[in-house]
């Protein structure tokens, strides 16, 4: 672990850049709303920046949503675990996720 | 050319006998050569029905060629080949052989023309694929495999169900056209719905798939569900059900995916996410729609083994696959960074990747039929895959917050695996004439034009946007180790409590009866038989099993007069 070995995003300049080109890009898509003709096969695809708009706050509301299903999904990671504690513990306790696939044959 | 005629599931069963006894070298030339031989085979093989022979009155067709069960054949072999290099290096024999022998089950199933083979197929599926799983060889495996299994086998059986109905009410096995009529028509709905992860039967997936190995999970994310997709577009295209369910299960995943740590049941969610498109497409019928649901199902096998194996990747060298353990990995596994960039690009249907010349022929085909609410639901679900798929994915595991963890790329034959499906979904994404040619039927559909490409861009950019600025104002739902009720619940916590309490309260019941009334009423009789000097016992037997069975006879002659009644 060499920390002075410095990769691309470890410059918040760099990260600066790429999301300065992402804004400036969402910003050309939009306004390509106005110049390309569209063929539209929907009343709504009418409305300007029905797309944009849609996939945003469909995506603002997906992430509100899920997070306040947390509050009542959430669990502990052991969760399930917990009611076979007892059967478990006499055999080996195995549930740390593991890489899975050792070579057992070898 | 005169050509045997094999149904490709010989050459896998041969090879997972192959595979058992040998070692080393050998059975890498042996799985490797197979794959490419058979789909060599079926590259040449003409269309028709091959195999008939008839079982107790009734004909059996275990192979039928046509160009439904060719694309899911051929992109089978592709799936095969690409697990198998991915997974070269493992040395479990139980893995390798169980691996083989499912990619021939799901082979024989797609191939399979009547009820009984497909039925035979649909069960082998299952046995072999839990291997996939047990061979994780921890409790938690060994306990999600058998939740597997059990509903695995049920799907089957009440696939055998239906078989048995629809051959008593139609007079024949062969495996078309059912649609949902009469009791056949829905047990057999149901046992395909249970394969393909229908909302509320869904868990089995999302439980059972994280927990399978490394490369069990991306044989396991090709083969079953596509399996029961090509069952839905054979038996019941243009079933308006279908496309109420499939949007359901385009939408609701997306938020378990969102809010979910483990990024293998991340993309086990989205999984059926993509089969909820293809469910849409073969639910409207259209001509434009199942070739949507078909290319979809085809493309989906590919860029959905890559990000699996690009997560199985990262979980093989660094040993750890939950999104709060992870972050900053670009740095030292670049190869794997941008194949599973390629895959996120592909799922979420990016122009030029494969995805976009699949999911918008069913995004076409909702609109053309007027199914605006279906329209909205699959944008929605296109942007929310994006979310969670495309970016959630591969920037908790290679950029988000530096882990400190090393890892370097993986071993030549995954990274190899990876790059073959990488550039198999960009090369349908550019050239999609190639796939189209395969489809079922000749739309002449193009997908590049102005207004598809900039819509789709439009939307995914804006999703990413949404994606920044909730990261930037820190209203993103941090990765948090735990886990995530869900229909599962019901099973795994829900019914073994109920049932605890009942054994509980049924015992304690039982030890009131028995000790304190049981030995009242013994005493009672003992007393009864003292005072009567024996004589009573006497009346019926002097032996009390004689007693009881005289009162048994009682019981069966009362049970077949009313049966008799009823006659």
């Amino acid at each position: 672990m060499d920390k002075k070995e410095q990769h691309l995003f470890d410059n918040p300049k760099n990260v600066k850049r790429l999301l300065n080109g992402f804004y400036v890009i969402c910003l050309i898509l939009f306004l390509l709303d106005f110049v390309i003709h569209r063929h539209v096969y929907h009343r709504w695809e009418n409305l300007w920046g029905f797309y944009p708009i849609y996939g945003f706050v469909g995506c603002v509301i997906l992430v509100f949503v899920a997070t306040w299903m947390r509050t009542f999904l959430m669990r502990s990671e052991d969760y399930y675990q917990t009611v076979n504690k007892n059967k478990l513990k006499t055999a080996h306790q195995q549930n740390q996720p593991s890489g899975g696939d050792e070579n057992v044959d070898a | 050319m005169w050509m045997l005629e094999i149904p490709p599931f010989v050459p896998f069963f041969l090879c997972g006998f192959l595979a058992a006894i040998t070692r080393g070298k050998l059975r890498a030339v042996i799985m490797l050569a197979i794959p490419v031989l058979s789909g060599i085979h079926l590259w040449m093989m003409p269309e028709g029905e091959f195999l008939h022979f008839n079982f107790l009155g009734f004909e059996l067709m275990p192979y039928r060629v046509d160009k439904l069960s060719l694309m899911f054949g051929y992109v089978f072999h592709i799936a095969a080949l690409m697990a198998i290099i991915y997974s070269l290096h493992v040395r479990d024999t139980v893995q390798q052989v169980a691996s083989v022998l499912y990619a021939g089950s799901a082979l024989g199933a797609v191939f399979a023309g009547d009820l009984l083979t497909l039925f035979i197929f649909w069960e082998l599926l299952a046995f072999t694929s839990v291997f996939l799983v047990f061979a994780r060889r921890s409790d938690r495996a060994y306990a999600a495999g058998m939740r597997y299994l059990i509903i695995q086998v049920l799907s089957g059986v009440i696939l055998l169900a239906g078989a048995i109905f629809y051959a008593g009410s139609e007079g024949t096995l062969l495996f078309d056209y059912i649609g949902l009529n009469g009791v056949a028509g829905w047990l057999i709905f149901i046992a395909f719905g249970i394969k393909c992860a229908f909302p509320f039967f869904h868990n089995w997936l999302t439980d059972a798939y994280p927990e399978a190995t490394v490369t069990g999970t991306v044989f396991l994310s090709a083969f079953t569900t596509k399996v029961a997709v090509y069952s839905f577009a054979r038996a019941y295209p243009g079933t308006d059900l279908l496309i109420y369910i499939g949007a359901t299960m385009a939408c609701f995943p997306i938020f378990f995916a969102v809010i979910e740590n483990d990024l293998r049941r991340v993309l086990a969610y989205s999984l059926i996410n993509q089969v909820g498109f293809m469910v849409v497409g073969i639910g409207i019928g259209t001509a434009l729609a199942i070739n949507g649901a078909v290319s979809h199902a085809f493309n989906d096998i590919i860029f959905k083994g890559l990000l699996f194996m690009s997560m199985g990747a990262v979980l093989y060298m660094t040993g750890r696959i939950n999104g709060s353990d992870l972050g900053g990995l670009y740095k030292t596994m670049p190869k794997t960074t941008i194949l599973c960039i390629v895959g996120a690009a592909s799922i979420s249907a990016f122009p030029l990747f494969s995805g976009f010349v699949s999911k918008s022929m069913v995004m076409s085909a909702a609109l053309e039929t007027n199914h605006d609410w279906v329209w909205l639901m699959l944008l929605f679900a296109s942007a929310g895959v994006f979310h969670h798929a495309g970016i959630k994915i591969p920037y908790f595991a290679f950029f988000a917050h530096d882990s400190g963890i090393r890892a370097s790329d993986p071993p030549l034959n995954m990274t190899l695996a990876m790059t073959m499906a990488a550039a198999l979904c960009v090369a349908i994404g550019v050239y999609p004439a190639a796939l189209y040619s395969l489809l079922p039927f000749d739309t002449g559909y193009n997908p590049y034009d102005a207004t598809h490409v900039l819509a789709q861009t439009q939307l995914l950019f804006f999703s990413a946007l949404a994606f920044v600025w909730l990261n930037l104002m820190k209203l993103y739902p941090p990765e948090l180790p735990s886990t995530n009720l869900d229909v599962e619940w019901t099973y795994r916590r829900a019914f073994p409590w109920v049932w605890s309490k009942i054994v509980l309260i049924s015992s304690t019941v039982y030890q009131l009866v028995a000790r304190d009334l049981l030995s009242k009423i013994g005493k009672g009789f003992n007393y009864l038989a003292r005072k009567n000097d024996d004589r009573l016992s006497g009346l019926l037997s002097r032996d009390h099993p004689a007693g009881s069975m005289v009162l048994w006879v009682v019981v069966i002659l009362a049970a077949y007069l009313i049966l008799s009644l009823f006659h």
